[in-house]
C-alpha cells in the first residue's frame, strides 16, 4: 500500500527528463518456430531490464505453479503470454506487444507467433519493426518456418536481422553447432532483401549473452543482445525521400481557415514551398503550418501536421501532397506483393477493398503472375492464394490513386484488401510499380444515351437476376416470365447460364474461380442489354453473394431486381431435370452447388419465389406484379 | 529544428490515429473516464483538430460512485473546452440501489459499468469509440489492435482479430457493430507522465498526495469520499498523505501513501515503485485472467 521513501532512488528529476528526451525508440519483432523459446526470450528481456513489476511477477509465478514448465523456477513466457487461451495450451497465439527500456533506447518488441496459420500476424509485426529478431532453436537448426519468417520480414522491407541462436546450453555450449546453423542460414538468406544480419549464440533461460556475455561460450566474442539491440544503427531517416503527405482530413473549422490534416509519410516541406495535389496537378505554396504544438517553419516525417495553402484548390481524403517536381505515381493499375491473411482463399476476379495511406478503392486482382515457395523462393503458377501464401500479382483499381513503390515509402508503397462483405482484412500488399492502362482507350459519350433508348423502348430497363439451386426453377420461370413480358409488348432477353456457356463462357469450369468470372461476364452483358434499354432475365445459380453484389453495384440504383427462387435442396435434388445431383452424390461432378460447393443465400432479395409450393405460372405473375407495383413495365 | 524524440513520435502516431476515425467513421465518440490517460487523449485530440475542436463528443459512464473532485474537473474542462459532454448513468442499476459496498466489485462493475458503457455505446448509435486503454498496463491488452472490432452485442473476440498492418486501419463495419480505438496502445505509464508533465496537463488533483481522510476496507486503503459509505466502514478515518495511482469509484479506488505533490515527484516516485499501476484496482485480482473476461464481454 505504501512506498518506502527510503528506496527512492536518488535522481535529479531535471537530468533525468532530459535524458529521458533524448533516447529514440527501436520497433523490433521477435519470431521463430514454435518452443524456440520466443516468449521467454522476451520475458527474460523484459524482467533483466527491470520492466517487470512484483505484483506481475507474482502473478507469474502462481500461474507457473499451475501451468509453468520450469519446475519450481518461474517461467518467463507467462509474462508475455497474455491471453488465457495461450497460458493453458503453452503456446503463443497472436501478437503481442511489449515496452521496456534501457539508459540508451525506448524499444517495442512485437512478440509474434510462429505456428503456420498465424504467419499473418508475423507479417502484422513485421510491416512496423525495424529489426527482427529471428530465432533458432540450436538442437533444430534452420526449419520451414524459419525461412518463411526470413522471407516475410524481408518483403516487408527489414534491412536487418539478428539471427538469435537459442537454447545453446542444451548443446553443451557447442560453437561448431553454431557455426553450421550461421552458414546454412547465410546461404538462404543471401537470396533476400535483407541487408545484415547478425547472429548471436545464446540462452533465453539461463540468460547468457541476453544481457551479460556468457562464460560459457568464450568462443564468441561478439556482443550481447542487448548491447547490439542498444546501439544499431537503422536507417530510418527519410528526409531524403521526396515529400509526401497523404491527406486525412480537410480542417475546416471556420469560413478563415482551411487546411490539409495528414501524417508526413517521407520527406519536409517548408512555408512557402511549392505543393501540388496529386491527383489533379493542381499545384499552390505553403502558405502556414499547424504542428502538433503551434505553427512551424518547416515539418518532416513523421510528424502529424495540418498544412495550408496560398490558393484554393480541391484537395480531399485519399489526394496526396507532394513537391510538384517529384509527384508520386497515380494509376489504376499496379504490380504488388500479396500476403493472403484468409482462411478464405483469394479468388481474382473478386472486387476487394483496397486501403491506401488514406485513399480507398475497389480492386481486382487481374492477373496473379506466380506465387513463391518461401522455402524455396521459387515461383509458381497458381489460381489463387490460400491463407499465408505469398503472390505476385497486378491489380486494377476502380479510380486512380496517388502512391509510391514500397521500397521507396513504406507509408504510401502498402495497402490492405479487405472483403467487402465480411469486413475482415484478407491481405497486405507491397507495391512494385505503376502499370499504365492503354490510354487511348478512353469513353466515349454516346449522344443517343440509355434514357433515350428506353424510352423508345417505352420500359424501365431491368435486370431480373434469378439465383438458386441447379434444379429450384430459375429457368423455367424465367422463361415463362419473359413470355409474358412478350404478350404485353416488353422488349427482353433471357440470359441463360447453361446457354451463355456454350459460347461467351466456354472457356470457363465450374471452380470458384470460374464462377467468379462466369458472373462477372454475365453481369456486364446485362448491363449493355440494361444499357440498350432491354429488360434483362438472367438464370444462373450465382451462388456468391459478393458476385451478385458486384452486379447489382454495376448497374444504376433500382436497376438490379433479385430474385430469390428459394427452393429446398432436398425437393431440387428429387427433381434432378438434368441427373446432375445424382453425378455429384457420386462423386463424378465436382464443386457442385448444395453438394461440395456452398450457395449463400440472399439477405435481402427483392423478389422471393417458393417454387416448392408454387406452380412457375403463379411465381411469373407474382413477379408481373411487382414489377407493375414498381412501376417499371 | 530539435530532433524528433519518443515522445514527438508518439503524438504524431495518436494524432494520425484520431484523425483516422474522425475521417472514417460516421458518428465517433470518445470515452473519458477523467484519468490521467484520459486526460492526455483529449489533449492529443484537441491537437488533432487545432486550430478547430474534436468533431466528437466525450462521453462518460457515472457508476455515481466517482470521487466527488472528479465530476467538478469533468464538467469543467468540458465547458473550457467547449466539447459536448454525454453523461450515462445505468438507471436499472440505480433503481436496483446496485453500489460496491453491498454487491462488491464485480456486480458493480458489470452493472454500472460494462453494461451501462453498452447502454450508452446503443443509445447514441456510435460506430466508433475511443478509449485510453495501452498496452503496457495488462497482458492481454497487449495483444488488443488499435482499432478493435466489437460486434453487435459489444463482444470481443482475441481470437478472431483483424490483422493490421503499417497504419492502415481496416474502419469497416456492419451496423450495430462497432469498433473500441486506443490512441495510446503504444505509450507505457513512464511516457504519460513525461508528457502530462512536458506539455503542462491539468489533472485532478486526487492524483497529487495530499492529507485525505483514510479508512481499511478489502485489503485496501479507501477515501471517505461522501457519507453513502456504509457506518461501520466508516469509523475513525485517519488523515494520511495519499494519492490515487488512478481513479475510478471511490470505493474500489485504492490509495498509496505519497509525499509527491507535483508530475516530477511523481515520476521520480514511479521510478522507486515496484509496484504496477493496476495493482491499486479491485476488479483485475477477481481470477486469473479476470480482465481478459471482461473484456471479452463488452468492459473497455
Amino acid at each position: 500500500m505504501a512506498t518506502d521513501p527510503a528506496d527512492a532512488p536518488q535522481i535529479d528529476i531535471d537530468a533525468f527528463l532530459a535524458q529521458q528526451d533524448a533516447k529514440d525508440q527501436l520497433r523490433f519483432i521477435t519470431c521463430g518456430s514454435v518452443d524456440d523459446g520466443k516468449s521467454t526470450l522476451l520475458g527474460r528481456l523484459l524482467y533483466d531490464s527491470k520492466t517487470v513489476f512484483e505484483d506481475q511477477l507474482g502473478a507469474a509465478e502462481v500461474e507457473s505453479k499451475k501451468y509453468g514448465t520450469q519446475g519450481a523456477e518461474v517461467d518467463l513466457a507467462l509474462l508475455v503470454d497474455g491471453l488465457q487461451a495461450e497460458r493453458e495450451q503453452g503456446i503463443t497465439i497472436d501478437v503481442a506487444y511489449r515496452y521496456f527500456e534501457t539508459d540508451k533506447r525506448k524499444f517495442i518488441a512485437a512478440d509474434t507467433p510462429g505456428h503456420e496459420q498465424y504467419t499473418r500476424n508475423m507479417a502484422t509485426g513485421a510491416s512496423t519493426a525495424d529489426l527482427a529478431i529471428i530465432l533458432i532453436d540450436a538442437r533444430k537448426g534452420v526449419l520451414t518456418q524459419t525461412r518463411r519468417h526470413s522471407f516475410i520480414v524481408s518483403l516487408l522491407g527489414i534491412k536487418n536481422v539478428i539471427l538469435a541462436v537459442n537454447k545453446m546450453d542444451l548443446m553443451d555450449w557447442d560453437g561448431a553447432t553454431f557455426e553450421a546453423i550461421v552458414e546454412e542460414y547465410s546461404a538462404f538468406v543471401s537470396d533476400l532483401e535483407i541487408e545484415h544480419v547478425h547472429a548471436i549464440p545464446l540462452s533465453a533461460l539461463t540468460g547468457a549473452n541476453v544481457f551479460s556475455g556468457s562464460a560459457e561460450m568464450p568462443w564468441y566474442q561478439g556482443p550481447t543482445l542487448m548491447r547490439l539491440l542498444e546501439t544499431i544503427q537503422i536507417a530510418r531517416d527519410t528526409t531524403g525521400l521526396p515529400f509526401r503527405m497523404p491527406v486525412q482530413w480537410v480542417n475546416r473549422p471556420n469560413s478563415d481557415f482551411r487546411g490539409f490534416s495528414g501524417t508526413i509519410a517521407s520527406g519536409d516541406v517548408s512555408v512557402g514551398d511549392p505543393v501540388a495535389a496529386s491527383l489533379t496537378g493542381r499545384s499552390s505554396r505553403v502558405s502556414r503550418i499547424v504542428g502538433p504544438s503551434g505553427d512551424l517553419d518547416r515539418a518532416m516525417a513523421p510528424q502529424s501536421v495540418t498544412v495550408c495553402l496560398e490558393d484554393e484548390i480541391d484537395i480531399s481524403r485519399g489526394d496526396m501532397l507532394a513537391h510538384p517536381g517529384t509527384l508520386p505515381a497515380v494509376a489504376d493499375q499496379f504490380a504488388a506483393h500479396i500476403v493472403w491473411m484468409d482462411s478464405e482463399k483469394m479468388l481474382p476476379e473478386r472486387a476487394y477493398l483496397v486501403r491506401f495511406a488514406t485513399a480507398a478503392a475497389t480492386a481486382q486482382i487481374t492477373d496473379l503472375v506466380h506465387k513463391i515457395d518461401v522455402n524455396t523462393l521459387e515461383k509458381q503458377a497458381t489460381k489463387t492464394l490460400e491463407l499465408n501464401e505469398v503472390g505476385y500479382c497486378k491489380l486494377a483499381l476502380d479510380r486512380a490513386v496517388p502512391f509510391d513503390a514500397y521500397e521507396s515509402v513504406r507509408q504510401t508503397g502498402s495497402f490492405v484488401l479487405i472483403d467487402r462483405f465480411t469486413n475482415t482484412t484478407v491481405g497486405a500488399g507491397t507495391i512494385d510499380f505503376p502499370l499504365r492502362r492503354a490510354s487511348n482507350i478512353e469513353w466515349h459519350q454516346m449522344k443517343v444515351d440509355k434514357t433515350a433508348r428506353a424510352a423508345a423502348n417505352g420500359q424501365t430497363p431491368r435486370i431480373l437476376w434469378f439465383t438458386g439451386f441447379s434444379g429450384s426453377g430459375k429457368s423455367t420461370v424465367a422463361d415463362r416470365l419473359e413470355q409474358k413480358l412478350h404478350a404485353i409488348g416488353r422488349r427482353t432477353y433471357l440470359l441463360d447460364g447453361d446457354n451463355v456457356r456454350h459460347g461467351l463462357n466456354k472457356d470457363l469450369g465450374f471452380t470458384d474461380h470460374d464462377r467468379v468470372e462466369n458472373i462477372r461476364r454475365v453481369a456486364e452483358v446485362a448491363k449493355l442489354m440494361a444499357d440498350a434499354g432491354l429488360i434483362v432475365l438472367t438464370s444462373f445459380i450465382s451462388p456468391f453473394r459478393a458476385e451478385r453484389q458486384m452486379a447489382r453495384d454495376l448497374l444504376d440504383e433500382g436497376e438490379f431486381v433479385e430474385v430469390f427462387v428459394d427452393t429446398p435442396l432436398e425437393v431440387c435434388e428429387a427433381r434432378d431435370p438434368k441427373g446432375l445431383y445424382k453425378k455429384a452424390r457420386a462423386g463424378q461432378l465436382k464443386n457442385f452447388t448444395g453438394i461440395d460447393s456452398d450457395y449463400e443465400p440472399p439477405e435481402a432479395a427483392e423478389i422471393t419465389l417458393k417454387s416448392a409450393e408454387q406452380d412457375p405460372d403463379t411465381l411469373a405473375d407474382q413477379i408481373i406484379a411487382w414489377l407493375r407495383d414498381q412501376k417499371a413495365i | 529544428m530539435k530532433p524528433f524524440s519518443h515522445l514527438d513520435r508518439l503524438e504524431s502516431e495518436s494524432m494520425h490515429i484520431i484523425r483516422e476515425v474522425a475521417a472514417e467513421f460516421r458518428n465517433p465518440v470518445m470515452l473519458y473516464s477523467i484519468g490521467k490517460d484520459s486526460a492526455v487523449m483529449l489533449h492529443l485530440a484537441m491537437k488533432a483538430f487545432a486550430p478547430g475542436v474534436p468533431p466528437f463528443p466525450l462521453l462518460h459512464v457515472d457508476t455515481t460512485w466517482k470521487f466527488r473532485a472528479m465530476i467538478e474537473f469533468r464538467d469543467r474542462i468540458a465547458r473550457e473546452m467547449g466539447l459536448e459532454l454525454i453523461v450515462h448513468t445505468n438507471q436499472d442499476g440505480v433503481a436496483q440501489g446496485v453500489n460496491p459496498f453491498s454487491h462488491g466489485s464485480k456486480v458493480h462493475t458489470d452493472i454500472m459499468k460494462t453494461e451501462a458503457l453498452k447502454q450508452a455505446l446503443n443509445a447514441g448509435g456510435y460506430d466508433a469509440a475511443f478509449g485510453g486503454a495501452r498496452r503496457d498496463e495488462e497482458k492481454s491488452r497487449a495483444k488488443e489492435r488499435v482499432f478493435s472490432f466489437r460486434s453487435k452485442s459489444h463482444r470481443w473476440d482475441p481470437k478472431a482479430q483483424r490483422p493490421e498492418l503499417w497504419s492502415l486501419y481496416n474502419t469497416r463495419v456492419a451496423p450495430g457493430e462497432s469498433v473500441r480505438v486506443f490512441p495510446l496502445s503504444n505509450w507505457t505509464e513512464l511516457d504519460i507522465w513525461q508528457y502530462i508533465h512536458r506539455e503542462g496537463i491539468e489533472l485532478v488533483p486526487l492524483y497529487f498526495a495530499a492529507p485525505r481522510p483514510i479508512v481499511e476496507y478489502n485489503g485496501m486503503w479507501i477515501m471517505v469520499d461522501d457519507d453513502r459509505m456504509p457506518e461501520e466502514h466508516r469509523q475513525n478515518p485517519v488523515d494520511r498523505m495519499v494519492r490515487f495511482r488512478t481513479l475510478g469509484c471511490y470505493p474500489l479506488t485504492g490509495a498509496v501513501e505519497s509525499q509527491a505533490t507535483s508530475v516530477p515527484d511523481i515520476i521520480l516516485e514511479l521510478l522507486a515503485s515496484r509496484a504496477s499501476e493496476r495493482q491499486g484496482r479491485a476488479i483485475d485480482k477477481d481470477q486469473i485472467g479476470s480482465m481478459e473476461k471482461k473484456k471479452q464481454e463488452g468492459y473497455f
